[in-house]
């Protein structure tokens, strides 16, 4: 067998080593060795969107991604996303605001696609937004206020940038 | 998942070393993870593509678009002279998977994604001839609402489930390889291959080849080609039926150049040469549109679920066409 290897990766900005097999995904390497259980293991064959997290900034499923292969790339997930003081991000805060969740398991990895959603440009309107956020199911059916608290969300962090 | 070494080369030559000695090439791994996972992928050797240099490039001519094959979706997708020269492309890519795919997905492995078919992707069907030839096909009498209804065979009725290559192939292109003998070009009309009798036989590849980019010639017919695609839900879902279609008029509104191209029906992805003769030099009249719409399916053989597609790519054909021909008058 491939036995484990080591590596460092870049999580929430705070380099990580760790001693993982070649296959072990991204999404195995954070809940099983590093104890960042917030990004959740839904399907495990990137039709969810539970385990979404970014890479470099960028929305990707961790279930499908090897450790390995995002060796020394930037990782961000949800732990990271409050400020070190615990203030909540704009998109956890309307969330709450919204009650964009009935169980909650799916809520980070919508959290974490709609803060990409909204960097990227892809929440001007309600039909951009279901369009855009289109990779995270949610079971128990709370897209309208998903959608809201995405809209909410977007408005805050536009003000926010205003100079 | 089963266990695979994992390697990442930093050359072209160092991967096709590892592929001949039996690896497997990894892109955005949204295909091969999900195989492998199912059991339905082996891959005894890793090899990891994503950090080859010189993939990673677009780059758009007076006369052609040309994309390194680890371009992600996402960013073919969103680049301003692609969406500004081809802008059906753009159009297929968006139409597919969700953000966090194509934000993982490579061209070159989209182009070479497995079909989802019911019974290949479970592995407790022992019958399956893209799987395990020989064994026979399992989709056959079985459910087969999703399945193909052209260029299917008694071996083989998987479709295809792509909505890049339908653009590509109604945009002429030419995907590059690289092997130890040097690159090769090859035509998109002869990439990908029917079940036939091999339905395992799925990509015109040698064993050796590696896909490094793809050309598409800028004609003004593929320049204002647009991807229209319909899903049994609104998003996130794979063709029910889908067109590439494009088309340039002459001077005196006659049919200079047409292209059509039919996803979410066809084993691979379809060229429908007979509605663009139908139309080649003629006036495009409604009448002319729905007689040549009409020859889309002649030679389907519908299974006992999708009939409806019998109906459906006519339909299809003739709204996007007449939408265009508005669109241009």
């Amino acid at each position: 067998m491939s036995p484990p290897r080591p590596l460092t990766l870049i999580i929430n900005g705070e380099p990580r080593a760790l001693l993982v097999e070649p296959r072990t995904t991204l999404l195995d390497a954070l809940r099983e060795n590093l104890d960042l259980t917030g990004t959740k293991k839904g399907c495990d064959h990137g039709q969810c969107g539970a385990c979404t997290v970014h890479v470099d900034g960028e929305r990707v499923l961790a279930c499908l991604t090897l450790a390995h292969q995002v060796e020394g790339a930037r990782i961000a997930t949800i732990e990271g996303l409050a400020g070190p003081d615990g203030t909540l991000h704009a998109v956890q805060k309307a969330f709450l605001a919204e009650d964009a969740f009935q169980c909650g398991y799916c809520t980070p990895g919508q959290i974490m696609s709609a803060v990409a959603c909204i960097r990227e440009g892809h929440a001007g309107s309600p039909e951009e937004i279901r369009e855009f956020m289109a990779g995270n199911l949610c079971r128990c059916g709370a897209y309208p206020h998903i959608v809201a608290a995405v809209q909410r969300a977007a408005q805050a962090l536009e003000q926010e940038a205003l100079p | 998942m089963m266990d695979f070494s994992y390697m990442r080369p930093a050359s072209l030559e160092a991967a096709g070393a590892g592929l001949a000695s039996g690896g497997t090439l990894l892109g955005g791994g949204t295909g091969l993870l999900d195989l492998a996972r199912l059991g339905i992928a082996q891959p005894q050797a890793v090899i990891d593509l994503t950090r080859l240099p010189g993939l990673d490039r677009i780059e758009v001519t007076g006369t052609e678009a040309r994309i390194g094959a680890l371009i992600k979706m996402s960013r073919l997708a969103a680049h301003p002279a692609m969406r500004a020269a081809l802008p059906a492309v753009g159009q297929s890519l968006l139409a597919s998977a969700s953000p966090q795919i194509r934000n993982m997905a490579t061209i070159g492995g989209n182009l070479l994604q497995r079909t989802r078919c019911a019974y290949f992707r479970d592995a407790s069907f022992g019958s399956c001839n893209r799987r395990n030839p020989g064994s026979g096909c399992a989709a056959i009498g079985g459910v087969t609402r999703g399945h193909a209804l052209l260029g299917t065979s008694a071996h083989c009725i998987a479709t295809h489930p792509g909505d890049l290559a339908v653009a590509l192939v109604a945009l002429d292109a030419v995907v590059e390889t690289w092997s130890p003998d040097g690159p090769r070009a090859l035509s998109i009309h002869d990439f990908f291959l029917a079940p036939g009798a091999t339905p395992e036989k799925e990509f015109a590849l040698a064993s050796g080849d590696i896909v490094t980019g793809l050309r598409i010639p800028l004609a003004p017919a593929a320049q204002r080609a647009r991807y229209v695609k319909l899903r049994d839900r609104a998003s996130y879902e794979f063709a029910a039926a889908s067109i590439a279609a494009g088309l340039s008029l002459t001077d005196d509104g006659r049919v200079a150049d047409i292209r059509i191209a039919l996803g979410g029906v066809a084993t691979i992805p379809w060229r429908a040469r007979a509605v663009e003769a139908a139309l080649r030099g003629q006036r495009p009249t409604p009448a002319a549109i729905a007689a040549a719409a009409a020859l889309a399916m002649r030679e389907a053989e519908p299974q006992h679920d999708n009939r409806h597609k019998l109906a459906l790519v006519p339909a299809l054909i003739e709204r996007t066409l007449t939408e265009m021909i508005g669109d241009a008058a």
